[in-house]
């Protein structure tokens, strides 16, 4: 079922460009490169426990990589997100290697730091960086080939793909051994290292895995903005990855798609429906997500998903689950029924 | 119901248009977007949130010109409707605000769009999509040094360079063997001031002692300003924005540093700076201004200033005419105005043609500053005055100095 | 030397402005055991009410009086109105709500007294002293004196009455304290109340030299992290003190490390951060984290 959820997902993710106008398109692109990060950050933060307020400076990292790969040396694009992440990669470990001391509250307070130098670091190293000039790298242009494609277009599927391995990737890692290890030692790690867990091993990957996706983020960010600045890489960025896997879903993959929604659109229909209040609204909004649905979109989703789907053990009576989904959903009578049937 | 769902959230799209199939085009004489027989529609992009909003009443102030010049009847009969939509100084806000202004709002042209990283971020695409991206409101040299790469946009503004060659020639006077010491922000802005003054005083007696920079995250300047008080300068050249601008003055008031202060446009209002640092302490600060400052009394009973007032009260009631900002985006709204009114065709090429080929005067602009382009000249006001602070107003000093080559 | 003198005096003084906030942030997490990024943007937002005061022609202490009343409240009516109903929530949805606050207030602020640059009248006048062969302003002394003051009668309160110990029970340990009849909600208010009014009262001490506009604190609530940081997250004397050790060194270091240079300056809280966490994480005189086995 959930394998036919995200077929559907795709599907509409291919159409959407077709059918959306050029504007709406890039501020799904954005979306795209949002969720990569807020992806890594949910490895980091919702399967392995750790608590990271710096997540905006990996995603500049990867940014100003894929800029100045560009915009310098003249690479294609796609060819520069594999070195973002390797150096996002190794910048994470390095990251995560000192804040094996540190827990919670302390790491949130180093992380924290980590995002508010990021922005004069840039600026520090100007030569390479632009400083506050920024660097303007182009976006690809569409290949000959493609010539059907609108430029919006092009870059948004182009996004697609990558963000479509990213998420694969990611799943695949959640689900196996690595993310039950990290599971494992955000619930207790006492138990965990009793487990044979090896806790810092584990722990610093996860802070390098989510720097890596952080930097393919930047990298995607890059590509369909085309110009990077210190000021898009302030403390209100890593405040916005935060923000989105909270609302979102901690410790969900699909979460990331709904929190990078959230971080692109909100602002924007805050500031439509007034100016001045768009920053009361947007944190008024988030409050109240704490409040109401602290589990997050996903979690919304996954209790009524319950609610609806038959429970394991019971016998599932035919007429009785069909009762239920009758009121639950319309129903598409093909695929209810083999849920049933499980 | 998957199924019913994605056919929902695809129909929401409302599909997309010819337009978007590819690069807008808008040249030639067909009918350009934006422009009806009714009206003119423009767009801008500002930071209504966040650390930058101050600025944000430069919004107000032009919004304010378009709605008095609607109110008497429009450009031809066409009303201007101008929207303008917040980016937060974030510069991929100010890109998405772009795209939308172009590619869904259908905007005539981009006016006046705040912020030098919000503006590099967009004039390649807007100078692409070949839509005048007009008056930006920032004074960095870049908009008009390179006319022939991106045509399409121009600032408006002194630019940074030239307010630098005014203190420069200010001072080569006034104080030929000048030690300057030099604070500045460390940005675009400050780097471009200091930049400009230090080629304007090369060959010259004055020496450059000491140069400070801090970054607007900065909570206070204070070693800055010992520093700096240290350097042996006789001079103090303050590249500040309000709020630092304010400390620096307050700094020096409580030292034993009697510099000569000159301090940048930026930073001169009387009612963000000087006043809350004490009227009595910005005594014999030196500045430039191009444009009439709706605090001076001088200009009380002047016709221009007293439309801008009441056009402010009328059509912009919350926000508050004795800010400088507010007039900046009065007076650059008229520039607009006058571009729109000088244009032979309504389209965007016919636009550009008139914007770089002026030479006229704007009411609100200090008598003697014009605005002038050629096609060879992309910088719409290079003339400044020099002012001095008497302890109660500013006061225009000698002559309009003219920067521009 | 005198300027040496000199820049250790202003790093005092710009520690003070630190380890005001810092107080309140200490307040805060030794009555709730949160740490509250929105401390900042309250203490901003207090400020401005006490200078709405003094435009509507109050005197500048009864206006600081008046709005430290008012803090009290609204610190207390926060608490039990917006951190209450997540209270015993995992640390990310505590961390994911002062965050919104942070946004919030600041947007709330802007929105009612708008973004402009204004000044604030100082409590101590605008004079001079001569201190050790530099000149000092009053107002840096007042502030330096108010500190002290504080973190007095703060730990009169918390070490020596009914009221201080009741609320640290209810931090470390609130079912227990329940059981012992004491009543923790209350606690948790008057915390929180406590701390807002330990950061308007930094607030007013630190705008008159600042100014004020909704930036107030923006820059300074990490230097304020480092400084309770150091000095020990439940110690309030170790924030001031951790205040005056952070401005101290990074006037130092601005001062005298050209590589630093003033555009870095950033890095010396940071750093002082990380290395306190990782060889003395409960700081200078805090009590250190015992975690069962």
């Amino acid at each position: 079922m959930k394998r036919a959820a995200w077929a559907g997902v795709l599907v509409l993710a291919v159409l959407l460009p077709f059918f959306f106008s050029s504007y709406r398109v890039s501020q799904f692109t954005l979306v795209l490169a949002y969720a990569v990060a807020a992806l890594g950050l949910n490895l980091l933060v919702g399967y392995s426990g750790q608590i990271s307020l710096g997540h905006g400076a990996f995603f500049a990292l990867g940014a100003y990589t894929t800029a100045i790969l560009v915009a310098k040396s003249g690479w294609p694009h796609l060819a520069t997100i594999p070195v973002a992440a390797a150096i996002c990669f190794a910048a994470g470990f390095a990251v995560g290697i000192p804040a094996l001391r540190l827990h919670g509250l302390y790491l949130a307070l180093v992380t924290l730091g980590l995002a508010v130098a990021t922005p004069q670091l840039i600026k520090r190293f100007d030569g390479l960086t632009g400083g506050t000039q920024g660097l303007s790298a182009p976006p690809p242009a569409v290949p000959g080939f493609l010539d059907f494609l609108a430029a919006d277009q092009w870059i948004y599927l182009l996004n697609l793909v990558v963000a479509v391995l990213m998420f694969v990737l990611a799943a695949g890692i959640v689900r196996g051994k690595v993310g039950r290890a990290l599971v494992a030692v955000r619930d207790n790690q006492i138990a965990a290292r009793t487990f044979g867990v090896d806790l810092a091993r584990y722990k610093t990957r996860a802070f390098a895995l989510s720097a890596a996706y952080a930097g393919v983020g930047g990298a995607m960010f890059a590509i369909s903005i085309g110009f990077v600045a210190p000021e898009s890489f302030g403390l209100a960025l890593s405040f916005s990855f935060l923000a989105a896997i909270v609302v979102g879903g901690l410790a969900t993959v699909s979460g990331a798609i709904f929190g990078a929604l959230f971080i692109e659109f909100v602002p924007v229909y805050a500031a439509d429906v007034n100016e001045a209040l768009a920053a009361v609204i947007y944190g008024g909004v988030l409050i109240v997500f704490m409040y109401v649905l602290p589990t997050g979109v996903v979690g919304l989703l996954r209790r009524l998903g319950a609610r609806v789907r038959p429970r394991k053990g019971e016998g599932g009576e035919h007429a009785g689950t069909r009762f239920e989904r009758g009121t639950a959903d319309a129903g598409d009578g093909a695929g209810e029924r083999v849920r049933a049937k499980r | 119901m998957a199924l019913l769902t994605l056919a929902m959230v695809l129909a929401s799209g409302c599909g997309r248009s010819d337009d978007d199939a590819g690069v807008g085009g808008g040249g030639g004489a067909e009918a350009a977007p934006g422009i009806t027989d009714t009206s003119i529609k423009l767009g801008g992009s500002y930071p209504f949130s966040g650390p930058a909003s101050a600025y944000a009443s430069i919004a107000s102030g032009a919004k304010a010109r378009f709605a008095a010049e609607n109110a008497k009847g429009g450009i031809d009969g066409r009303k201007i409707e101008f929207l303008a939509l917040d980016d937060g100084y974030e510069p991929q806000r100010a890109v998405t605000n772009a795209r939308r202004l172009v590619e869904q709002e259908k905007v005539f042209a981009l006016f006046n769009t705040l912020g030098t990283p919000n503006n590099l971020a967009i004039w390649d695409y807007a100078n692409q999509q070949k839509v005048p991206h007009v008056y930006v409101a920032t004074g960095a040299s870049a908009w008009g040094a390179d006319i022939a790469k991106h045509p399409y946009t121009t600032g408006w503004q002194p630019d940074y360079v030239s307010e630098a060659k005014g203190y420069a020639e200010f001072l080569k006077k006034e104080k030929p063997k000048a030690k300057v010491a030099v604070l500045y922000q460390n940005d675009g802005f400050g780097k471009d001031l200091l930049g400009g003054f230090e080629k304007a005083v090369e060959g010259s007696d004055i020496q450059i002692v000491a140069r400070e920079s801090y970054e607007v995250t900065d909570p206070t300047i204070t070693s800055q300003m010992r520093k700096l008080g240290a350097s042996g300068g006789d001079t103090f050249l303050n590249i500040t924005t309000p709020k630092f601008s304010a400390q620096a003055i307050a700094a020096v008031a409580k030292s034993d540093w009697k510099p000569l202060h000159i301090l940048n446009n930026v930073g001169a209002s009387k009612k963000l700076v000087l006043e809350p640092v004490g009227l009595e302490n910005a005594k014999d600060i030196v500045s430039m201004t191009y444009f009439k400052d709706p605090e001076d009394p001088q200009w009380a009973d002047d016709p221009a200033m007293q439309e801008y007032k009441a056009g402010m009260k009328e059509h912009e009631p919350k926000a508050d005419p004795l800010e400088a900002f507010c007039a900046y985006g009065w007076t650059a709204a008229s520039t607009m105005i006058e571009a729109l009114k000088a244009m032979k065709e309504p389209t965007r090429e016919a636009l550009m043609d008139a914007v770089r080929n002026m030479d006229i005067e704007i009411p609100m602009l200090l008598p003697g500053v014009k605005v002038t382009t050629t096609p060879d000249d992309g910088f719409p006001i290079q003339a400044t005055q020099i002012m001095k602070f008497n302890g109660e107003n500013w006061e225009l000093q000698g002559e309009v100095i003219e920067a521009g080559t | 030397m005198e300027r040496f003198v000199e820049t250790v005096i202003d790093g005092i003084a710009t520690g003070s402005i630190y380890g005001a906030l810092a107080l309140a942030l200490v307040l805060i997490y030794r009555s709730t055991g949160i740490v509250n990024f929105a401390q900042g943007e309250m203490a901003m937002f207090s400020t401005f009410g006490a200078w709405a005061l003094t435009q509507a022609g109050l005197p500048i202490g009864l206006a600081v009086l008046l709005t430290l009343a008012a803090s009290l409240l609204g610190g207390m009516i926060i608490e039990r109105a917006l951190i209450r109903p997540v209270e015993g929530s995992p640390e990310l949805t505590l961390v994911t709500v002062t965050l919104g606050l942070f946004i919030l207030i600041n947007g709330l602020a802007r929105w009612i007294w708008g973004s402009q640059n204004r000044g604030f009248p100082s409590m101590f006048g605008d004079g001079n002293v001569t201190v050790a062969g530099v000149s000092t302003s009053l107002e840096s002394l007042g502030l330096v004196a108010v500190l002290l003051g504080v973190v007095g009668v703060l730990w009169l309160v918390f070490q020596k009455t009914k009221l201080g110990l009741g609320m640290r029970a209810a931090a470390v340990n609130p079912a227990a304290s329940r059981l012992v009849g004491i009543p923790v909600g209350r606690m948790l208010m008057f915390g929180w109340g406590l701390a807002a009014v330990c950061g308007a009262l930094a607030g007013v001490l630190v705008a008159p030299r600042l100014f004020l506009d909704p930036g107030l604190m923006g820059p300074v609530i990490i230097y304020s992290f480092a400084a309770a940081t150091l000095g020990g997250f439940d110690s309030p004397f170790g924030a001031v003190l951790g205040g005056w050790i952070i401005g101290v060194a990074e006037a130092l270091a601005g001062g005298y490390v050209d590589f630093i240079g003033q555009d870095l300056k950033i890095l010396v809280p940071l750093a002082v951060i990380l290395s306190v966490l990782l060889v003395r994480p409960h700081g200078l005189f805090g009590s250190p984290e015992v975690a069962r086995a």
